[in-house]
């Protein structure tokens, strides 16, 4: 789709890698020597019990956290941390566990809103509102009211979100995202407080997602039937250490797993 | 003048053609897409329909064929319609919230070999039930999005289908001349559509309408209301509803208007008001939800417009029907009633999109005398009209100037009716079908020998309008014990025009006196349990709360007075009632899908209730199964308290009483 830095990654290959990641608050150790990958096209699940480090490794990811130690390797260029900015330059978006739109904006205009690192007309323009950023912004429209179309959400266009149900502000955040275009979406629990309807409703978007744009995906979520569902591999985080790695299936007969999850005798 | 050509034009292709000819360059179609509103005018139609039947018949659809039609109101899908007609197939359009089951029996009735489609969703569906429909070979479909991944040997898609047809007639000249020939074989007596009933009567069956005999219906109220290529119609109203055929795809090709179909079926209040319609339908429960919600939203605006609209409405009730209805009116009423078009009404239609409605027609169900008045008295044009199916819509239906709440209208023009012995209501019309598909017997059933046909309501001429008035279905008419008429729909209606009633379920055939169960409309009782801080924990807590059932009383209580007023209806008072602890519903099957009560189903579900309320007993207790969305089900107990009702007396029979 695009790449303003580095190589075009093929499908199948190593998007994004984090190797012997570190991340420390004080004395408090959040992450301690995490390595995996992310491949290009696939949907990675980041799980782990409460305080496992996941939302701490999606920030290291977006470059919200600077890691102490680690390297970063996105779309083949190493990095020892990521800047917000090289991440969202480099097509890294991402939705937040608890829901972060404008809450007095509508669901277009929060929409648009992930459409600004793309517009490229100077503040000039932008305020004349006529000839060439006229024109740039109905294209960005176009590509906005696309994803509107794809989301199913065009009967709540001119709403403003905070009048929404939490399940529907989800989905405009979801939609904020996509307007990035990015190559990699980060989901932190898309379904947390949802219903089943809901729940199956993003779902059905995420793999559409995947499929119709080719986004790879890293979600992490706490409902392991939709984790089992819609994920190709599956990363294990505990206390900060990686525990476990592979497909759904293997992850879950982990012994490990198990025990981090239901807790063993001590 | 539009019909004038009409008249010769015998099927929808010809009209079709005939329309690209006089009105090439108005628009024809419109739809939101992206949104954005997308126009095709008659011209780009007839190109983009013929391109669309050329390709449909290098796939394989012949003269006589069946073609069904699924999903919700879509360009692509009416051109479906169209594209088939051409040829001289016959579409068969299916409701698009149908269930599998549903829809494979439509399906394989209607010996379908294609299926157009909207989207994923539906192809799903008919892909779940495959097996039971042999004959089907190719689904076409609108919306591309989520079917990359599945196997395309039965499926293609529309946009496909309509470039190859385009590339093949520019490649073949000879093809355009087959093609104006096929639609000039295609004879207005062929069947043009097989419209399925929705099965609020036993299993659905497929009505045959012929294309003359549609056309002549259409034209005839093309000219009662005095509709033009200028108008604009929103189809918003299931495709495979009569209404929407008729309304808008016949009497759009008729009169030559133009349709636009809203952006996704959530969008249809927004689009109206974006559109702005000229002509207008709704059924009176759609006409509810927009009253309710306007009073409710005026109950939160600002004192001063909150006094404003209060006041001004009253004035235009006061005045603003004999206004429309042309009456004189005062000096002053007609200046109170200008300051309150500037200030209230015109913004208000506005708001509902009603802003250029100049034929409005409202049917399906008996409408409150209070909310039809309602919408007449801002400036509204609303009528009332009957019909059915089997007549292609009209029977009946109101003139200009001659409303009334609780009638349907005369005769539409060349209509004939007649009221059996029994009550039931026949009629004779230009849009008759030609009789059910593969189903001589019922067809027969439902016919008399000289050529009427059965509506299966019961009804009369009224005295002092000459109009038609409906009271319920025939078959459902029943007697007390002591011979008095019981029209148990004639009661509900009556109590469910309060707003806070929303079912209500009335016995009594075959018994001493009428009972009632009410279901209260949570969105006004919740309201005003809001503003007299009445708490409550749940619908049950609520529906059976002390204050309610004294609100409810009174309702009943207003209702036997009107029924008193009537010789033939008072003996049929309500003597008891009660409140139902649970909100009826289509999921547990208690109401259709087109939310109209099961009377019988009711009954056996709630026997105990129905048992009490005429054993004497003061309360009763009920537990039932029900279905949650998701398809797990659970038991809800309760206690119902019944209340007793003092009936009014009749007027004359005074001494009695006493």
């Amino acid at each position: 789709m695009r790449a303003p830095d580095g190589p075009d990654v093929m499908a199948g290959e190593v998007l994004l890698s984090v190797a012997n990641v570190s991340l420390s608050f004080g004395g408090v150790k959040a992450i301690s020597g995490v390595s995996f990958d992310i491949r290009k096209g696939e949907i990675r699940a980041i799980i782990g019990p409460n305080g496992a480090g996941k939302t701490s490794m999606l920030n290291v990811i977006n470059g919200f956290y600077q890691p102490q130690e680690g390297v970063i390797t996105f779309k083949g260029k190493a990095r020892a941390k990521m800047r917000p900015h090289d991440a969202a330059d480099g097509g890294i978006a991402r939705t937040f566990q608890n829901v972060a739109l404008f809450r007095g904006m509508t669901a277009l205009d929060n929409i648009m809103a992930g459409r600004t690192l793309k517009m490229h007309k100077n503040l000039f323009w932008q305020l004349l509102r006529h000839g060439p950023a006229m024109v740039e912004e109905v294209e960005h429209r176009h590509r906005v009211e696309e994803i509107i179309d794809f989301l199913k959400i065009q009967e709540i266009r001119r709403t403003p979100v905070a009048r929404l149900p939490y399940g529907l502000q989800k989905r405009v955040e979801l939609g904020r995202a996509l307007a990035m275009e990015p190559d990699l979406l980060l989901l932190d629990e898309p379904m947390a407080g949802m219903n089943i309807e809901e729940k199956e409703d993003m779902s059905r978007f995420i793999l559409d997602v995947n499929e119709h744009y080719g986004t790879t995906i890293a979600l992490i979520e706490h409902d392991m039937g939709v984790v089992m569902d819609l994920s190709d591999r599956v990363v294990v985080l505990d206390h900060g250490i990686k525990i476990a790695d592979g497909t759904p299936a293997e992850v879950m007969k982990n012994q490990a797993v198990i025990d981090a999850y239901l807790g063993v005798a001590h | 003048m539009a019909f004038d050509a009409a008249a010769k034009a015998d099927t929808f292709p010809k009209l079709l053609v005939r329309n690209a000819r006089l009105y090439g360059a108005r628009p024809s179609m419109r739809h939101k897409d992206l949104g954005i509103w997308q126009t095709w005018t008659w011209a780009e139609v007839l190109e983009l329909v013929r391109a669309y039947a050329i390709g449909l018949s290098r796939l394989g659809l012949k003269r006589g064929e069946t073609i069904a039609i699924v999903g919700s109101n879509r360009p692509k899908l009416y051109w479906s319609v169209m594209a088939a007609q051409m040829l001289g197939a016959v579409p068969v359009p299916v409701y698009a919230d149908a269930v599998a089951d549903e829809l494979s029996f439509v399906l394989a009735h209607a010996d379908v070999r294609f299926a157009a489609v909207e989207d994923q969703e539906q192809i799903d569906k008919i892909q779940s039930v495959l097996d039971r429909l042999p004959k089907l070979e190719l689904m076409l479909y609108d919306e591309t999005r989520g079917l990359r991944d599945y196997d395309h040997a039965k499926l293609r898609s529309m946009d496909d289908v309509i470039a190859d047809g385009r590339k093949a007639l520019a490649a073949d000249p000879t093809l355009g001349e087959w093609l104006d020939g096929e639609i000039a074989a295609g004879k207005g007596s062929d069947p043009s559509i097989i419209l399925y009933t929705s099965g609020t009567t036993g299993a659905s069956k497929g009505v045959v309408l012929s294309g003359e005999r549609s056309i002549q219906a259409a034209t005839d109220t093309v000219i009662f209301d005095k509709l033009t290529e200028k108008d604009v119609a929103l189809a918003y109203l299931p495709l495979a509803w009569v209404g929407d055929h008729y309304l808008n795809y016949a009497q759009g090709l008729v009169a030559g208007f133009c349709m636009a179909c809203p952006e996704s079926a959530d969008t249809a209040t927004s689009d109206l008001r974006e559109i702005g319609p000229s002509f207008y339908f709704a059924p009176p429960r759609t006409l509810e939800v927009l009253l309710t919600r306007v009073m409710i939203r005026m109950e939160d605006a600002s004192a001063i417009k909150r006094k404003m609209f209060h006041y001004f409405i009253g004035v235009a009730r006061k005045y603003g029907e004999r206004i429309l209805n042309g009456e004189s009116v005062p000096l002053g009423g007609r200046f109170l009633y200008w300051l309150g078009n500037i200030l209230v009404y015109a913004p208000l239609k506005n708001v509902l999109g009603f802003s250029r409605v100049r034929v409005a027609y409202t049917a399906g169900e008996a409408i409150g005398p209070d909310l039809f008045a309602f919408y007449r008295s801002i400036g509204l044009n609303f009528k009332q009209l009957y019909g059915q199916t089997e007549a292609f819509l009209y029977v009946t239906a109101q003139p200009d100037g001659e409303i009334h709440s609780d009638t349907v209208g005369p005769a539409c023009p060349h209509v004939d009716i007649r009221i059996a012995d029994n009550g039931e209501v026949l009629f004779k019309s230009p849009g008759m079908f030609i009789g059910y598909f593969k189903d001589a017997a019922k067809t027969a059933e439902v016919m008399t020998p000289d050529g009427f046909v059965k509506t299966g309501d019961a009804g009369y001429f009224d005295e002092k309008t000459g109009h038609l008035k409906i009271i319920d279905r025939a078959k459902d008419v029943g007697r007390l014990n002591d011979g008095t008429m019981f029209p148990p729909k004639y009661i509900e209606n009556k109590l469910k025009f309060f707003p806070d009633i929303r079912e209500a379920v009335a016995y009594g055939d075959k018994h001493d006196f009428v009972t009632v169960m009410l279901n209260i409309d949570l969105t006004a009782v919740g309201s005003w349990a809001e503003r007299n801080n009445v708490s409550y924990g749940s619908y049950q807590e609520l529906a059976g709360h002390p204050e309610v059932y004294a609100m409810m009383e009174r309702h009943v209580a207003e209702v036997n007075r009107s029924m008193a007023e009537d010789k033939v209806m008072a003996g049929a008072q309500i003597k008891r009632f009660l409140v139902l602890h649970k909100e009826l519903d289509a999921d547990d099957g208690e109401l259709t899908r087109t939310q109209k009560v099961r009377r019988g189903f009711v009954a056996e579900r709630y026997a105990a209730l129905v048992k009490a309320l005429y054993d004497g007993s003061k309360e009763a207790d009920i537990s039932t199964e029900v279905t949650f969305e998701d398809g797990r089900k659970g038991t809800l107990s309760a206690r119902v308290k019944i209340h007793d009702m003092q009936p009014v007396p009749v007027p004359g029979t005074l001494g009695k009483a006493a």
